[in-house]
C-alpha cells in the first residue's frame, strides 16, 4: 500500500476471539500503540484459521499474516490451538519449499491480558516485514483492481 | 444483493478525534451494495438506536454494518436493535473502530484510512450473512460451588434459598477456608469465628446444600448449563457418615509430630486430626502420609478407641459424576511463600512470623491460645515490628507481585490495635509505603489505631533484620524525617502479599476459563460483568478473581449467586448459532471432522441421495449437533473435501474480509 509515495506493508492479523481479540481490545483500552497497517479479523478460535486463508491474503496482496490465538493449554474450546499450530507448522514448510520468506507469516500466542504483549508484537511483526519490503512472489496481479 | 446500511459512530470523540467519521460514512456509502451511510455522536443511545431501526424500515435494509466499538462490547446491543426492527439479529456486523483504531492510532489520515478499510471488510462479510436462527438447550438445575471459604459458603447459601440444589467442593477436610484461621475482622474487630461458624452449619443443613469436602474437581466437560463434572472424593479412611466427631481417635492416636497445618506449623496434631473444633463437616481425616497403619500395617489404635467402628483403612478415592447447569469458582488465595525474603530473617528466626502466623498467635483458639508470646522462647514481647508491602507492589522485581494486596493495610493495623489494647505495655511499629484505607470505616479505623492507640506508623521500609542475642535488630528507613532507624525487635511480623491458590491455574484449563498473568481469574468485563468469567456458565466470587477482604467476597459471592439464579432459572438457554454444517452433497464421511471435534458433537449418518438413471444411492454424511456444537471451527479446516463450514464465519466470508483488506 502507498501512502503519501511511501510503502507501507499491509498485514492481515487472524485473532481468536477469546484471547487475542480480547489482547487487542485490551491494547486499545491501554491506548498502547501499534502501525495503522495491521488489520485485524476476527475468528472464533485458531483452529478456524484455514491455511488457505494465508494463501488468499498472499495472492492478493498482503505483505504479512499472523495468527493470535489462546496460549497452548489455555484455548476456550480446549484442543483448537493445537490444531492451529500442527497446521501452522505444515504451511510453514510448505511455504519454505514454495521460497516465500519464512517471517512473512507468524504465530503468536496472546492472552486476553496480554495487550502490552499484542502491541509489542505487532510493532516487531511489522517492523519484520517492513524490512523484507513487498511480497511480490504469491501476489496474483490480476486480482488487483 | 443485500441492501446494506453503514452506522458510523463518533463515541464522543473517543472515535471522532482521531477519525474523521464524516470521511467514512462518505466513503462507505459508495461502497457496493451500500444504500445508506450516515455517522452519529452516540450510536448505542437510545437516539442512535431508533435511528438504525428507522432507517432499516425506510430503506428496507438487509443487511447493517456498525462501525463502533469492539463488538465484545456492544455487538449484542444493535443485534438486539435490529432484530426489534425485523432484522435477523445475525445480519449485522461490527467494524472495531475504536479498541483497533482511533485508542491506538495518532495521526487522523491514517486512522481514517483503516476505518475504512475495516468497514469495507464489514460490508464485504455482510453481504454473504445469511439469517441465522439460535436453537436452544436444557439447563440442569444445579449448581457447582469450587472451594469452600466464606466466597463458596455465601454463594451456596444463596443459591440454595432461591430453591436450586447447591454442591460444595472443598479440597480441605473442611469447609470455612481462611476465615476460619482469623482472629478479629476489621473495622469492627467482630470475631471471624463468631460470624463464620454459623454460616458453615447453615451450609451442612441446609437439603439444598451437599458438601464434598476433602475432594476435588478432576474433569470439566461440557458446556454452559449442561457441565458433566468429575469430583475425586479423596479417601479419609474414615467413613464420613458413621463418624461422630467425638474427637476420641485424635486424643488417643500415638503419632503426635505432625506439623498442625491449621496453625501454620506453630503446633503439631495427630495423624487422625479433625482440623478444629468447628469444622463442618465434623469428621476425623488420616492423613496418609503419617499414620504408622497405613504405611507399616501395625497400629490400628484409632479403629479400636472408636466406638463407632467408622475407621476404614482400606477406603480408596472415589469418583463422583455429576451434571451442573453452573460452575462458581471461589477458590481463594494464599500469602505468598516468604523464603524469598531472607533480608527479614523469616528462615532464620522463628520470631519473625507472617501476618497470618500472627493472627494464629493472637487467636484464642490457636498454638499459644490467646496470649501472644514469642515463639522462640514463650516470653511476652515488648517490641513488636510490622513490615507492610512484603512481595506486594514489587513490580519490575524478580521476586513478589506487582500488584497491591489490598487487605494488609487494613489487617496490619488490626493487628497493632489489637497488641496495643491486650498488651498497653509494647511498643508497636508499622513500616509502610503508603497506608490504604479505601473502605467504608476504614480510614477511621487506621487513624483510632495511630491517635487513639499510639502506634508507631512509620513511612519506609526495613532495610534488613538480623538476629543477634535473642533480640532482632530492625534496620529501617524513616522516608519523611530522612533518618536511619534502628529498632530492637523482640517479634517482626511480615504482612506478606497474597496470590491465588495453587489449584486455580489447573481448574482454569479445566474450565477453559481466562486468567491474568497473575494468575488471577478474569472477568467477562473489569466493570460491567465482574462476577463472570468470559467462559459461558463459570461464574467468580471471591478473591480468586483479585484481592479481596471479606465484605468485598461477600458481596460478590451474592453477586455470582444471583447470576447463577438468573441462568438457573431459565428452562432453556439460547445456543450460539453460529455452529458448523456439512454440506451433504461433498461430504464423503470420512470421519476427518469427528476426529478433531472436542465436543462430540458429529455424527454420521447414511442418507439417501438420487444417483444417476432413478437409483438411490445410500451415503454416510457428517451431521452436527446444533446444541452441542460450540462453533470453534476445527472441522472446517480439517474437512479435505471442503464440505464443512462454518455458520457466520463461513470460508467465503473470512475470504471476502481478506480481499477487502488487501484490496
Amino acid at each position: 500500500m502507498q501512502v503519501n509515495g511511501e510503502w507501507r506493508p499491509t498485514i492481515v492479523a487472524f485473532c481468536c476471539n477469546w484471547c487475542s481479540y480480547a489482547g487487542a481490545d485490551l491494547s486499545g483500552t491501554n491506548r498502547l500503540n501499534y502501525p495503522a497497517n495491521v488489520k485485524i479479523i476476527r475468528i472464533p478460535c485458531s483452529c478456524r484459521l484455514n491455511p488457505l486463508f494465508i494463501l488468499r491474503a498472499f495472492q492478493r496482496g498482503a505483505d504479512g499474516v499472523i495468527l493470535c490465538g489462546c496460549h497452548p493449554g489455555d484455548c476456550h474450546y480446549t484442543t483448537g490451538n493445537y490444531y492451529a499450530r500442527r497446521r501452522m507448522t505444515l504451511l510453514f514448510s510448505m511455504l519454505d519449499y514454495l521460497g516465500i520468506e519464512r517471517e512473512r507469516t507468524r504465530v503468536e500466542w496472546v492472552s486476553a491480558a496480554e495487550g502490552a504483549k499484542f502491541a509489542a508484537t505487532m510493532n516487531d511483526f511489522v517492523a519484520t516485514i517492513t524490512k523484507l519490503g513487498e511480497n511480490r512472489r504469491l501476489e496474483d496481479l490480476r486480482c488487483k483492481e | 444483493m443485500q441492501r446494506i446500511g453503514v452506522f458510523v459512530c463518533w463515541c464522543g470523540s473517543n472515535i471522532a478525534a482521531t477519525v474523521d467519521v464524516e470521511a467514512v460514512s462518505e466513503a462507505l456509502g459508495h461502497e457496493p451494495g451500500v444504500v445508506f451511510s450516515t455517522n452519529y455522536q452516540y450510536m448505542c443511545s437510545q437516539t442512535g438506536q431508533d435511528m438504525i431501526q428507522e432507517k432499516i424500515h425506510e430503506y428496507g435494509l438487509t443487511g447493517v454494518v456498525v462501525c463502533s466499538c469492539s463488538p465484545r462490547m456492544h455487538e449484542a446491543t444493535f443485534r438486539k436493535t435490529c432484530e426489534k426492527a425485523g432484522l435477523n439479529p445475525y445480519m449485522v456486523e461490527i467494524a472495531n473502530i475504536r479498541e483497533q483504531c482511533s485508542w491506538i492510532h495518532k495521526d487522523k489520515a491514517e486512522a481514517t484510512e483503516k476505518a475504512i478499510i475495516l468497514g469495507r471488510a464489514a460490508i464485504a462479510k455482510v453481504h454473504l450473512n445469511a439469517p441465522l436462527t439460535a436453537g436452544t438447550s436444557p439447563v440442569t438445575k444445579r449448581a457447582l460451588v469450587i472451594g469452600g471459604g466464606i466466597a463458596g459458603i455465601q454463594t451456596a447459601l444463596d443459591i440454595a434459598d432461591a430453591g436450586f440444589e447447591v454442591d460444595i467442593v472443598e479440597k480441605k477436610p473442611t469447609i470455612g477456608g481462611k476465615m476460619t484461621q482469623i482472629d478479629k475482622t476489621f473495622p469492627t474487630l467482630d470475631c471471624a469465628a463468631c460470624i463464620l461458624t454459623p454460616k458453615m452449619v447453615d451450609c451442612a443443613q441446609n437439603e439444598k446444600i451437599s458438601i464434598y469436602s476433602y475432594s476435588e474437581v478432576e474433569a470439566v466437560k461440557g458446556f454452559v448449563g449442561n457441565f458433566h463434572v468429575t469430583i475425586r472424593k479423596k479417601a479419609r479412611y474414615v467413613k464420613e457418615d458413621v463418624c461422630t466427631g467425638c474427637g476420641l481417635c485424635t486424643e488417643k492416636c500415638p503419632q503426635k509430630k505432625v506439623p498442625n497445618e491449621f496453625n501454620l506449623g506453630m503446633d503439631n496434631r495427630r495423624a487422625i486430626y479433625i482440623p478444629f473444633a468447628q469444622a463442618v463437616p465434623k469428621v476425623a481425616t488420616i492423613d496418609p502420609n503419617y499414620c504408622t497403619m497405613l504405611k507399616t500395617g501395625k497400629c490400628g489404635v484409632c479403629s479400636k478407641v472408636c466406638t463407632a467402628g467408622a475407621i476404614d483403612y482400606k477406603q480408596k478415592d472415589e469418583l463422583i459424576e455429576r451434571e451442573y447447569g453452573a460452575i462458581v469458582v471461589a477458590t481463594g488465595y494464599n500469602p505468598i511463600k516468604l523464603d524469598q525474603f531472607d533480608e527479614f530473617a523469616y528462615s532464620q528466626s522463628p520470631d519473625v512470623v507472617s501476618s497470618l502466623e500472627f493472627e494464629r498467635l493472637m487467636n484464642a483458639a490457636g498454638p499459644t491460645s490467646g496470649t501472644l508470646l514469642r515463639p522462640s522462647d514463650h516470653t511476652h514481647p515488648k517490641t513488636i515490628v510490622f513490615v507492610q508491602c512484603v512481595g506486594s507492589r514489587c513490580d519490575g522485581a524478580q521476586k513478589g507481585k506487582p500488584y497491591c494486596s489490598k487487605i494488609c493495610c487494613m489487617y496490619t493495623a488490626k493487628h497493632a490495635m489489637l497488641c496495643r489494647e491486650k498488651y498497653p505495655d509494647t511498643d508497636v511499629y508499622v513500616f509502610y509505603i503508603d497506608v490504604r484505607t479505601p473502605g467504608k470505616g476504614f480510614d477511621e479505623f487506621y487513624r483510632r489505631a495511630v491517635e487513639e492507640y499510639g502506634v508507631h506508623y512509620i513511612k519506609g521500609m526495613v532495610g534488613k533484620v538480623v538476629p543477634e542475642g535473642g533480640k532482632l535488630k530492625v534496620q529501617a528507613s524513616d522516608l519523611l524525617d530522612n533518618r536511619q532507624l534502628h529498632i530492637d525487635a523482640d517479634m517482626v511480623v511480615l504482612a506478606a502479599a497474597i496470590e491465588p491458590d495453587e489449584s486455580a491455574r489447573p481448574l482454569a484449563t479445566m474450565l477453559t476459563a481466562s486468567m491474568d498473568t497473575n494468575d488471577f481469574f478474569t472477568e467477562a468485563h473489569p466493570k460491567l460483568r465482574p462476577v463472570e468469567s468470559p467462559t459461558a456458565g463459570v461464574f467468580l466470587s471471591g478473591a480468586c478473581q483479585g484481592p479481596k477482604d471479606i465484605p468485598e467476597t461477600v458481596a460478590q459471592a451474592g453477586a455470582a449467586a444471583s447470576k447463577v439464579i438468573g441462568l438457573l432459572s431459565k428452562d432453556q438457554l439460547t445456543c450460539n448459532p453460529c455452529v458448523a454444517q456439512p454440506d451433504e452433497l461433498m461430504c464423503n464421511g470420512c470421519s476427518s471432522c469427528e476426529k478433531v471435534c472436542p465436543y462430540g458433537a458429529i455424527t454420521y449418518v447414511d442418507k439417501e441421495f438420487r444417483g444417476p438413471n432413478r437409483t438411490t444411492l445410500l451415503r454416510r454424511v457428517a451431521q452436527v449437533n446444533p446444541a452441542v456444537c460450540q462453533g470453534c471451527g476445527a472441522c472446517t479446516v480439517a474437512c479435505p473435501s471442503g464440505a464443512m463450514d462454518l455458520k457466520g464465519f463461513s470460508n467465503k466470508q473470512i475470504m471476502a474480509e481478506v480481499d477487502a483488506i488487501c484490496r
